[in-house]
């Protein structure tokens, strides 16, 4: 296996149901969710998933209610026993721990954010995000000074004391989020950690994250139903349906392929200018004609995304849009026809 | 026509000789049980007479004072209510100067020692029944039985047993106590939220982490809720009881009730009624007190 994936996950199946083995051949045949309910009273969770997450990354699964995500995240950390398949985390498959193995494994590999948050009601924030350690059984001293270094990065120094119904969904949600870091797992699993909140603390706690990720480099696993989180968050996406996966790749590829037309009917509304960089468009010299070449120019950074030099294009109407890497050199060009024809949907 | 039987009115019955003899036998087999085995059982429970002897002793040679004060500070320190404490000592001091001081102290030992037992027999069968659905589907009819048998009846083996005395009526208290304890720690333990319990999971919490850390807390507010229940079905079961040699209040209800003293049976009811009250307001005081994480207000 390749060293610079995190998580290998291979041939995946979950139906449930009383006797699901038999049926994951009449799966494989191509029976659908829906028949398989019908005829076999046995429900379809997922079907041969195949997905590889690299070191470090940030990972979004993204699907409709119903689609599997939620059964998908569960599997990495075991929560849910599959039908059959491999879970390869660091080359070792989870799926053939032992229990005692299962409880190292979550105690040191994993830990989880939670939709509703699942704070333990009877426990002040501090007790909370020191759960883990005391699972781990740290020394109370050693477990508290971690914490509370985790609760000060969320934001929520002074509430250490108080209990998670006093604090609003945002501010659970923080606990939450520490009480997975405080764990320092090398793999994060966010069960739609952010779909319960406000849009503006959403975005917050998505600047959050992104903060954090960029210096802890965690191996990132993030449900969402919403594309635009997807594509503010994941370096990869793969998007689930029925309990398969549809398409899998990174934002640009995603939004500029549509592989098929549920994929297709999720991007359509997305507004390009505001996810797509100019980096993700940009095209060689090679590309160009020389006459563009010669004509007027105007630079952007390439991590610009588009709606932040649209204007001035509009305005100056360069004949050619050069795109600039960290260094300051030009990495890439962008032509006006190919600016229209991206954003044209 | 009088030997005559009518199908459509007499209900079709055993012959009368073979129904006394079924009586007749089974009483006689358990008579030969309890003469056989009654002394190892009376040995068996010879520490738990000891420790409600320890308990009615304790309680009625301390100075009347010193328990008022104890009960007041427990009330207080559950009820942070000035007026429930002074309702206590109006209502204690009452139940002493009409000279039921002693009976009241022995009722309330018996009523501590049923509790304690119940609780400590209660919470673990409670919790074996929320972990394994075999049990609750065993251990269900038989409360449901012990629930709805009237106590008398029950109290009869119980006297076959162990004849009359402080033990057998203790044993008949807890039987028709315990159920509400061991029903509503099963409840409690089922009803914990289960993605509270997916996330202690998820931390790697071994069974027992998550007993003692996220279930049983979590309930303790049902389970407070049949401690409850217990002590106010021990206190309705001590009356009972006494007809077995249950010392204290019941007692003097059941003289009052063979001789017609109507001034005395009313008397010693209201002893109860009182120990009643004290004992369920301090118990939901505390029980709600568990529950102070859920209020939205700061602490």
């Amino acid at each position: 296996m390749s060293s610079d994936n995190k998580i290998e996950i291979r041939k995946l199946y979950k139906i449930f149901g009383p006797n699901p083995l038999p049926l994951i051949d009449k799966v494989d045949n191509g029976m659908s969710k829906d028949q398989l309910l019908e005829e076999h009273k046995h429900v379809l969770g997922l079907s041969d998933i195949h997905l590889d997450i690299p070191n470090q990354s940030l990972q979004v699964i993204m699907g409709l209610s119903g689609s599997g995500k939620s059964t998908l995240i569960r599997h990495i950390n075991r929560l849910i026993e599959p039908t059959s398949g491999e879970m390869m985390v660091d080359g070792q498959d989870v799926l053939t721990l032992s229990q005692n193995d299962l409880l190292d494994f979550r105690k040191n590999k994993t830990a989880m954010v939670f939709q509703k948050f699942a704070l333990l009601p009877h426990k002040t924030v501090l007790q909370n995000v020191s759960f883990g350690l005391f699972i781990k059984k740290f020394e109370p001293v050693e477990a508290e000074k971690q914490s509370m270094h985790w609760i000060d990065r969320v934001g929520l120094l002074g509430f250490e004391h108080r209990y998670p119904q006093q604090l609003s969904g945002g501010m659970q949600q923080r606990v939450g989020l520490a009480r997975a870091l405080a764990n320092d797992p090398d793999i994060l699993l966010m069960d739609e950690a952010f779909s319960a909140l406000d849009p503006l603390i959403r975005k917050d706690m998505q600047d959050i994250l992104l903060e954090l990720q960029s210096e802890l480099k965690k191996t990132v696993v993030f449900i969402t139903h919403d594309l635009d989180e997807a594509l503010k968050l994941g370096d990869n996406i793969a998007i689930l349906k029925d309990g398969s996966m549809d398409q899998e790749g990174d934002a640009v590829n995603i939004l500029l392929n549509p592989k098929t037309e549920y994929v297709r009917k999720f991007v359509e509304d997305v507004n390009r200018s505001r996810v797509l960089k100019a980096k993700n468009i940009m095209q060689n010299s090679s590309e160009i004609s020389k006459d563009l070449m010669n004509g007027q120019s105007m630079k952007v950074k390439g991590d610009d995304v588009i709606e932040k030099f649209i204007d001035r294009v509009v305005v100056d109407k360069p004949t050619l849009v050069e795109v600039l890497g960290e260094d300051g050199s030009a990495i890439g060009y962008l032509s006006a026809e190919r600016l229209s024809e991206i954003l044209r949907k | 026509m009088a030997n005559q039987s009518n199908f459509f009115f007499d209900f079709p019955t055993l012959p009368k000789e073979l129904i006394r003899a079924f009586k007749k036998s089974t009483d006689a087999a358990y008579k030969t049980f309890s003469r056989e085995y009654g002394d190892y059982i009376e040995t068996f429970f010879n520490p738990l007479l000891k420790f409600l002897v320890f308990w009615e002793k304790l309680l009625v040679a301390t100075p009347w004072l010193v328990i008022i004060g104890v009960v007041c500070v427990f009330a207080y320190y559950g009820t942070r209510s000035y007026k429930i404490v002074i309702g206590i000592i109006i209502s204690f001091f009452f139940v002493g100067y009409m000279g039921m001081w002693e009976d009241m102290m022995e009722s309330m030992g018996f009523i501590i020692v049923a509790t304690i037992m119940a609780i400590a027999i209660g919470i673990p069968t409670g919790v074996w029944m929320s972990k394994s659905n075999r049990a609750q589907a065993v251990i269900t009819p038989i409360l449901d039985f012990m629930q709805t048998l009237p106590p008398f009846v029950y109290l009869i083996p119980v006297v076959m047993l162990l004849g009359i005395g402080k033990i057998p009526g203790l044993i008949s208290v807890i039987v028709y106590a315990i159920p509400p304890m061991i029903r509503l720690t099963n409840l409690g333990i089922r009803e914990v939220d289960r993605e509270i319990l997916e996330a202690a999971d998820s931390f790697g919490a071994t069974p027992w982490q998550k007993l003692t850390q996220v279930q049983f807390p979590l309930a303790l507010p049902t389970i407070f809720a049949g401690v409850n229940q217990t002590i106010m079905m021990a206190l309705a079961m001590v009356i009972i009881a006494s007809m077995i040699g249950v010392k204290g209040l019941g007692q003097e209800v059941l003289r009052a009730i063979t001789n017609q003293y109507f001034t005395l049976g009313m008397l010693n009811g209201l002893a109860i009624v009182i120990l009643a009250i004290v004992f369920d307001r301090i118990s939901q005081a505390y029980g709600k007190r568990i529950q102070k994480h859920r209020s939205g207000d700061a602490i």
